[in-house]
């Protein structure tokens, strides 16, 4: 029966109509909204379709890491909340959720977006610490797309606190923002029988055969890439896919 | 002397007064708190003479003896199956309850309904710690193959349905679609693709609407139905009016 | 001088501005956010639903399990450490404890209602706004409940009774603070939770809490609109037979 319902889907990819009447490659409306969670430096909820997320960045001072004496740091976090979707268990992040968090944080690094030099405050001593964290309101598919473009957002909105003498004051923020060269935005594109789509439903993304995460900044620049799913993909597959993600990605970053 | 504080069809939640002094008594969803009745849920209020009677707009579905569910199977037992039913509790079917074909002891019972496979039964017996016993002997119930489904608040089921399934029967002949609606708020689809999708919204469209006035209408306006809206043509909902089976094969 | 004057020119009296909605986790049996102020709490419930591991079975009836949790950007200092921490630990324990009474599980044996709530931004009085949205997630789950709860902080700021205390009050230095977080059931006025810190004299205390019995009917008139707007959103025209 498991299998019915993916034959049923393929069946109805083949005449590019999905369950919700959308395209193969139709997004679901996305709608970001901006500084939702006052204490956060920056703060956004992203929905797409019934998909909710809420990303908040806070900024600490703390040491570097030894190996990069005069380079801030970026830490992502993905928490899959049991209220988003009733089989998420409270407990620590599981696999998925370090996968995706993995993921956004590669996007958000190997783009180089943030100058992270611009972030030393004393070299080998005191940096900012960027702390980058998702929270799942409800999951219905595209968890991975919608972090992703939360961590983006949120990132472009954060403001710093206040510091002084050694000391951040939370209740006042400069307006001074992080400091950002790119925009880096993830698309996923899905793949069930020899069908490519975006953006799945629950439903959808629990019957794909693989899934690649293709991150690119404005200039359609790689720079992340992240194969899931159970099936193997060919070199044909992922030049289509490739194609698809650059051009949906567009459409992402002019709402942002 | 008794006074009533809502009027019929208010919707109320819980903790709100319904009416004061003693005239009035309270129905299913209501209580008394001395001298006042206190609605328990958020619901529809019915006034019946002097009872008042709340019907819930929420709620997950609680097994009930002759409710025709649509269930899945999470387990397969030396005996039977064991079945998720959109419910807090699991349902069994028993072999002797499964089918009338003999079933030699050791059978590989998957052949009859395996793991995932999505089925409509009824139930047959529900005890006071729920232990839930289920039938597939019986018209309209049996194995679904192929096709989707939704999952939609039980509530609203009964309106979804419609009198002697006239709502549903309406949906079927606009889209051309299978439907079967499980009393537990599982309705499997299949037809063509556009199809379903129309379907679907005009399901979505009742669970939103269940409670306005000339809801029927609407729905046939928005499915451009020029037919009658009535009586299903077979005589299958006689037999078992919880579920519609029209279109539905027997075996 | 003592304190005299509160942020916005708020009465000791009077509430923070509140948002109330329900049926915002779609996923969710029930759901509800509750914002008061700066404090904004989402709770979504599952359930009733089975129950693991089985050890927690109650045969009698079903039982309410509350999970009270800060998003890591929620606090008003530092980052949060994700996971459960001591403090949210005993306030999951106080909530469900403040929503038990109300609470009527008898036709659900061994299964198992979740309740969670999140605070997506705090500003004091974080218990009592997730107390609210859990109120009003429940109810819209259609779980049999005697009344609503509803759920706010008093207490003493140097020299003036107060309700609804928000973060600058709480921590205010010139005087002695106390924070009392309350919730109480509407229809028969009995608290449901009570807890305190800080300093306070007999007098005062009873002073305090009475003051909440002046704000509970509005709390509740807030949290009804919220539940039946859902439905009045389609509609005034209502019709509750079936056809």
């Amino acid at each position: 029966m498991a299998d019915d319902l993916k034959s049923h889907l393929i069946s109805s990819f083949e005449k590019n109509i999905r369950f919700d009447n959308r395209g193969l490659l139709d997004f679901r409306n996305v709608v970001i909204e901006y500084n939702v969670s006052k204490n956060a430096e920056g703060s956004v909820r992203v929905k797409i379709g019934d998909t909710e997320v809420i990303v908040g960045v806070k900024l600490m001072v703390d040491k570097p890491f030894p190996d990069t004496p005069d380079h801030g740091v970026i830490m992502v976090n993905t928490e899959f909340l049991p209220m988003a979707n009733p089989d998420f268990e409270s407990g620590p992040p599981g696999i998925e959720a370090i996968e995706q968090a993995r993921v956004v944080d590669r996007g958000i690094r190997e783009s180089k977006m943030i100058d992270l030099k611009k972030l030393c405050i004393k070299k080998g001593e005191k940096v900012w610490i960027v702390s980058i964290d998702v929270c799942t309101l409800n999951d219905d598919g595209n968890l991975l797309d919608a972090s992703a473009l939360g961590a983006m957002a949120a990132l472009k909105v954060a403001k710093f606190p206040e510091y002084e003498n050694d000391e951040i004051n939370y209740k006042t923020h400069t307006n001074t923002k992080l400091p950002m060269k790119k925009q880096p935005v993830a698309v996923t594109v899905y793949k069930m029988g020899k069908h490519f789509f975006v953006d799945p439903s629950k439903e959808e993304e629990q019957n794909i055969d693989a899934r690649l995460t293709i991150t690119t900044t404005e200039d359609n620049t790689i720079c992340a890439l992240q194969k899931g799913g159970d099936f193997p993909l060919t070199l044909d597959d992922i030049a289509n896919m490739l194609d698809i993600a650059t051009k949906i990605s567009k459409e992402l970053r002019s709402k942002l | 002397m008794g006074k009533l504080i809502i009027q019929d069809k208010t919707i109320v939640v819980p903790g709100e007064t319904l009416a004061e002094g003693m005239d009035y008594l309270p129905g299913a969803g209501t209580y008394r708190l001395g001298d006042k009745i206190l609605a328990e849920k958020v619901g529809l209020i019915n006034i019946d003479g002097r009872a008042l009677k709340l019907i819930p707009l929420s709620g997950r579905y609680a097994p009930k003896r002759n409710d025709v569910i649509i269930c899945k199977v999470i387990d397969v037992t030396f005996s039977g199956w064991r079945f998720e039913t959109n419910s807090a509790y699991s349902a069994m079917l028993s072999v002797k309850d499964a089918t009338s074909d003999y079933i030699a002891r050791g059978a590989d019972l998957t052949s009859y309904f395996d793991i995932g496979d999505y089925v409509v039964a009824k139930i047959t017996n529900v005890t006071s710690q729920k232990l839930v016993d289920l039938t597939t002997k019986g018209l309209g119930l049996k194995r679904l193959r192929g096709g989707r489904m939704i999952k939609v608040n039980s509530q609203k089921v009964p309106r979804i349905i419609g009198k002697q399934g006239s709502m549903v029967t309406m949906i079927k002949k606009a889209t051309n679609c299978n439907i079967v609606v499980g009393q537990n708020g599982l309705i499997w689809l299949s037809g063509e693709p556009k199809d379903e999708v129309t379907a679907v919204s005009a399901i979505r469209m009742i669970e939103a609407n269940s409670h306005i006035k000339g809801l029927t209408d609407k729905v046939k306006e928005y499915l451009g139905f020029t037919g009658e809206v009535g009586e299903p043509e077979h005589k299958e909902y006689e037999h078992s009016q919880n579920v519609d089976n029209q279109n539905v094969d027997n075996n | 001088m003592g304190y005299s004057k509160r942020t916005n020119n708020r009465g000791f009296d009077e509430l923070r501005k509140i948002e109330a909605k329900t049926g915002v986790i779609k996923n969710a049996d029930g759901s509800a956010y509750f914002k008061i102020g700066n404090t904004a709490a989402y709770a979504a419930v599952y359930g009733p639903r089975n129950l693991y591991p089985k050890f927690l079975q109650n045969p009698s009836t079903g039982i309410l399990r509350c999970n009270y949790n800060m998003m890591p950007f929620s606090g008003t200092g530092e980052r949060v450490r994700p996971g459960p921490s001591r403090r949210s630990k005993e306030i999951s324990l106080v909530t469900e404890k403040a929503l038990l009474p109300v609470v009527d599980l008898k036709e659900f044996p061994n299964a198992v209602v979740d309740v969670f709530i999140e605070l997506i931004e705090t500003d004091a009085g974080s218990r009592c706004a997730g107390i609210c949205a859990a109120s009003m997630a429940l109810a819209d789950a259609g779980i049999t409940m005697k009344d609503l709860v509803v759920a706010v902080s008093v207490g003493k700021v140097d020299d003036k009774v107060a309700v609804d205390l928000d973060y600058d009050e709480e921590a205010y230095e010139d005087g002695p603070v106390s924070d009392i977080p309350l919730a109480i059931i509407p229809s028969t006025g009995e608290f449901t939770l009570l807890q305190m810190d800080g300093e306070i004299s007999k007098d005062d205390l009873i002073k305090a809490l009475s003051l909440s019995k002046k704000v509970v009917p509005k709390l509740y008139e807030i949290q009804k609109k919220a539940l039946s707007e859902k439905y009045k959103l389609y509609g005034s025209d209502t019709n509750g037979n079936e056809e």
